[in-house]
């Protein structure tokens, strides 16, 4: 038995979660089961327990019972339901497994409920009572001890940046004080995706961008957002403000990991308690900023069929929609959009700490059926996304499904479009 | 008729105390439940905004209103039926000129209202889709696992106004202040039942959408 | 004299069998029964006893009387009064003081079990000085009267239902007939006044079948007060197509829309105006331009406003809205901030969660 995370703490964290949205959202909820048909888990496995609304009832009973007068009185009467154990035990597969906090019911509902945003408040609890998961429990471990949820060190990046400079001939800066920008990276990125850096130092050097990588504080990643514990997060986010204002930069840098811009973009200040002292971009607005400038030109078209999935948190939850729409019609002829494109795209299944939870394996291959199902509506050949955790679930759906198709990284594909002013006609071929 | 030596008596009191102390309850629970709601407030949220919270949350109030068209396709009953719904419910509690004439007493606005026909059809039209509502509700997976009693009860006593009225309105009750008192009965029920109930979202649904589409304008989301 | 049929007494002045029968004809229509029945009607006229009728006025205003004796013309009314015998009326009859009550008395005497008993008028209980005739108090001579009564008639909405004398607050403490008369069958013949034709209408039933006609569950005839104003109207047109007059000289009332905006109580009130009228059939309230009062009915003069439409509730909302506000501001504040010290509370509880807290990282 835990006796540093228990029951009561986890009560107490959601009744700190609770604020005036989330008691306008819980007084409007009609039952009308819209939500249900927003989100992929119950889509794909009609399974009504996965309805979103029915994820957030243990938040919604310490709502009625702690901050209503009627829900007070029913208490006192012992009428109301309670948050147990059993309870949040029960609900931890629903909370952590069948909900990557994608945003799409929060789209949806009549009323205007923002349930996701719910949910995540729910996670708080359950990390306050110890229901979580075993996988989580492990990437935020490494984050907080080892400084990446995959466990990589320093030394890795270091590792990868010299076969980059190796291969490219290109500086990859480190530790620059003073640059304008500090690029963050997703542990996915250098390890499985080290493309992305190099097409970082390609772009940065056509566009003349002075920036820098930090040593301290090169993960953007943030598991205390996934497993939904602030104090973690505040941890983690803690020392890329740290890092960012040593090296003092202008700007932070989120890579393509959608979750990671949640983290450092929206949240980060908030767990903090602070603004912070320099701006943070996303890549694809930095990218379509730098070419709308004319800082940034790019040659030569894909003329493959190819289509774009919108990372949940960039788009319905960052608000990065016309940007890589912008860039694509730059490199791509033959782009098409899936059905339900930009903000009301569906999730690849693997976001909210579900690709890092393998007790969700199943359900998560399961949800991507939706993903599937959009493709196949369109038949394309391509799939670029902007998103290492994206890429890697749509890479394991659609090989799991026999689909055979390449995803590809949207700044990447910029990179590789790069016009190269000085270069001799035909070194850069494919 | 114990209480009430005839039908009249019953009809003044159901005019005169019911109806002030139904409309007591009703005010009183519905500011509680909007106090309860603001009063618990929002963190000032320190991230740079990318774009406003007011308009948005304007925007967002009226854009919840119509359905993406994905999601109307995978719930076309609940849409369509919903739609049917709630405008025969607004037509017949808004353009029947005796409620026109109870809203003038009560807030001293008026506008013009419809033949009583056509009030009449809305009402036969709103009677029908509440009675579709409820059956999806009992068949429907999803909302079957999702409805609790609370669900019944309201849509039991949204129910029963229509239903008095209706009979009122073509004398199907005799004598007629029997009817009327009826019917304004019903409607007191639903009063006092409404700030306890889902039906509040009658008011916090603006106040929810308004936060979203907020939350949504600060992040530069088209609500 | 009195043991005169009906008939004798009509051949007496003179009226022929075919004018009797256009009377029957008449009788028959009054009494809203199909042509079938004049042939029944006038063979119980033939036997009929003119029966004897006691008029009792307590606290009234002599409208109701009125309406019935002011009718000019020759009417069937008036041929019904011709030959009921009212014995006692201490408004018309021409004894006074004792002598008035000894005809009240003796006709009690002869004809016991079979006299009828008219009331208009309500009878005050919280004091029976409101009202006293020959220093008898309404309510004593009120049930010396109907010992003997074989029915009593209880003319106009103060006997029939407390009417003025009974609205609020009731100084008198006015009560109708039917609260007090248990033992006896009561008909009420309620309007504040009533039509005279249903007064004598419904006189002409008991005459003729020596029965009482079929009522409500007020007591009162079906025949005259079966069917609502607004049921009979001839402006519903109007308020169904949803036209309204908004005042009394807008348009709308120009053009003889419906009043129901203007207060008129037509929907909720059973009475026979809108198909016999008024004044020999002259017109009547809404035909000339107002609302109906509501006059038939219990109550109608603590409804609410005579202008006010019948939707709108007729106590003092606005003051019940007004602590309402108050109450709900103050309630809700305070609940509020108990929930805001509530979710302060929580904060200060907070104890911060690091990875090595989870049970996973403990087992280790
Ligand atoms: S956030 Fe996405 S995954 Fe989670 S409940 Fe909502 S729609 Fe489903
Ligand atoms: S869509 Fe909104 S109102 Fe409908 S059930 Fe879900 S949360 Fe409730
Ligand atoms: S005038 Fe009065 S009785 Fe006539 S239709 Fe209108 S509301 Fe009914
Ligand atoms: S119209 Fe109405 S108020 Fe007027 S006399 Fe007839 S019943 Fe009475």
């Amino acid at each position: 038995m835990n006796d540093t995370l228990n029951i009561t703490k986890g009560i107490n964290a959601l009744k700190e979660q609770i604020d005036a949205p989330t008691a306008a959202f819980f007084s409007s909820c009609v039952h009308c089961g819209l939500c249900a048909e927003a989100c992929l888990f119950y889509t794909e496995t009609n399974d009504p327990k996965y309805t979103p609304i029915n994820k957030v009832e243990p938040l919604k009973r310490v709502w009625e019972s702690e901050y209503t007068l009627f829900g007070r009185l029913k208490k006192a009467l012992g009428l109301a339901k309670p948050v147990t154990d059993e309870l949040l035990a029960e609900w931890e597969p629903l909370i952590y497994d069948g909900c990557t906090l994608c945003g799409r019911c929060s789209m949806v509902c009549p009323v205007g409920n923002d349930i996701s945003t719910m949910i995540r408040k729910v996670r708080e609890g359950m990390v306050a009572s110890d229901h979580v998961p075993e996988g989580l429990v492990g990437a935020s471990t490494r984050a907080v001890k080892i400084g990446s949820p995959m466990g990589i060190r320093l030394k890795a990046l270091q590792a990868q940046i010299k076969h980059i400079e190796r291969d490219t001939g290109l500086k990859i800066p480190i530790d620059v004080e003073g640059a304008d920008y500090m690029a963050l990276l997703s542990s996915m990125e250098i390890i499985n995706f080290p493309e992305y850096i190099e097409s970082l130092a390609k772009i940065f050097k056509q566009a003349n961008v002075s920036w820098t990588l930090s040593s301290e504080a090169f993960e953007a990643t943030n598991s205390g957002i996934q497993i939904g514990s602030s104090d973690i997060a505040r941890e983690l986010v803690q020392r890329i403000v740290d890092g960012a204002e040593k090296l003092k930069v202008k700007y932070v840098i989120s890579p393509e990991c959608g979750h990671a811009f949640t983290a450092i973009r929206w949240d980060g200040p908030n767990l903090i308690g602070k603004s912070y002292s320099f701006k943070v971009v996303h890549i694809l607005e930095l990218l379509d900023e730098l070419q709308q400038s004319g800082r940034l030109k790019t040659q030569g078209m894909e003329d493959k069929k190819l289509t774009f999935h919108d990372p949940c948190q960039i788009v319905r939850k960052g608000g990065v929609e016309a940007q890589p729409r912008r860039l694509l019609s730059q490199v791509a002829s033959q782009f098409v959009e899936m059905s339900d494109p930009g903000k009301m795209n569906w999730c690849c299944g693997g976001g909210g700490g579900v690709s890092a939870n393998e007790r969700a394996d199943d359900v998560r291959l399961k949800a991507f059926n939706r993903k599937k199902s959009q493709l196949e509506e369109i038949n394309v050949e391509v799939l670029v996304t902007a998103c290492a955790n994206c890429r890697l679930i749509l890479e394991e759906g659609l090989e799991e499904n026999n689909m055979d198709m390449p995803v590809v990284g949207l700044s990447e594909l910029i990179s590789e479009h790069l016009l190269e002013e000085n270069a001799v006609e035909g070194e850069r071929d494919e | 008729m114990e209480l009430f030596s005839n039908a009249n008596d019953f009809l003044l009191w159901v005019r005169g105390d019911a109806f002030n102390i139904a409309l007591g309850l009703f005010i009183i629970g519905v500011l509680v439940r909007i106090l309860e709601i603001f009063l618990l407030g929002r963190k000032k949220d320190f991230s740079e905004a990318r774009g406003t919270q007011w308009g948005p949350g304007l925007r967002n109030i009226v854009s919840r209103s119509v359905v993406d068209n994905g999601t109307f396709k995978r719930a076309p009953f609940v849409v369509v039926v919903g739609y049917i719904w709630h405008i025969c419910f607004f037509i017949v509690l808004f353009l029947f000129i005796p409620h026109i004439e109870l809203i003038n007493a009560l807030l001293g606005i008026q506008w013009p209202g419809l033949a009583s026909q056509l009030v009449d059809a809305a009402t036969v039209v709103a009677m029908v889709s509440l009675v579709a509502m409820l059956w999806h509700r009992l068949t429907h997976p999803v909302l079957k696992f999702l409805s609790t009693y609370e669900d019944y009860v309201v849509w039991f006593v949204t129910f029963l106004p229509l239903l008095t009225g209706y009979m009122a309105f073509h004398r199907m009750i005799d004598p007629y202040p029997l009817a009327l008192g009826l019917h304004i009965l019903s409607v007191e029920l639903l009063m006092v039942i409404f700030p306890f109930t889902k039906l509040m979202h009658a008011f916090t649904l603006f106040i929810a959408r308004w936060y979203t589409g907020a939350m949504m304008g600060r992040k530069g989301i088209v609500s | 004299m009195n043991k005169k049929t009906l008939f004798e007494s009509l051949q007496q002045q003179g009226i022929t069998r075919r004018g009797f029968m256009k009377y029957c004809t008449a009788l028959t229509s009054l009494m809203a029964l199909p042509p079938s029945m004049i042939p029944m009607v006038a063979n119980a006229l033939e036997t009929a006893k003119r029966p004897s009728v006691i008029w009792l006025s307590f606290q009234e205003c002599t409208g109701c009387a009125e309406s019935l004796l002011r009718s000019h013309s020759p009417t069937v009314e008036g041929l019904i009064f011709d030959h009921i015998s009212l014995d006692y009326q201490h408004t018309l009859q021409v004894a006074a003081g004792d002598a008035a009550e000894h005809a009240r008395e003796q006709a009690m005497k002869e004809h016991h079990g079979k006299y009828l008993v008219v009331v208009d008028g309500s009878i005050p209980l919280a004091d029976p000085g409101y009202s006293t005739i020959a220093g008898i108090s309404n309510l004593d001579m009120l049930n010396e009267t109907i010992e003997g009564a074989a029915a009593v008639v209880a003319v106009g909405t103060c006997s029939a239902f407390g009417g003025l004398p009974q609205a609020a607050p009731n100084p008198t403490g006015a009560v109708s007939v039917s609260s007090l008369v248990k033992d006896k069958p009561v008909i009420n013949v309620p309007g504040c006044p009533p039509i005279p034709t249903v007064i004598t209408g419904v006189l002409a039933h008991y005459l003729t079948f020596g029965s009482i006609p079929e009522l409500d569950n007020l007591g009162r005839p079906k025949v005259f007060y079966g069917q609502s104003i607004h049921d009979r109207c001839y402006r519903r047109p109007f308020y169904d197509k949803g036209l309204f007059a908004e005042t009394f000289d807008d348009e709308g009332a120009k053009k003889g829309w419906c009043l129901y905006r203007l207060g008129c109580k037509g929907p909720m009130t059973y009475n026979a105006c809108a198909t016999l009228k008024w004044n020999q059939q002259t017109s009547w309230p809404v035909e000339s331009g107002h609302g109906c009062l509501g006059c038939s009915e219990p109550n109608f003069w603590d409804a609410g406003s005579f202008y006010k439409a019948l939707s709108i509730p007729d106590g003092d909302y606005a003051k019940a809205a007004g602590y309402a506000v108050a109450a709900g501001v103050a309630v809700g504040a305070a609940a509020g901030f108990a929930n805001q010290k509530n979710k302060a509370n929580a904060v200060s509880q907070h104890t911060k969660v690091t990875v090595d807290d989870f049970g996973e990282n403990k087992d280790k």
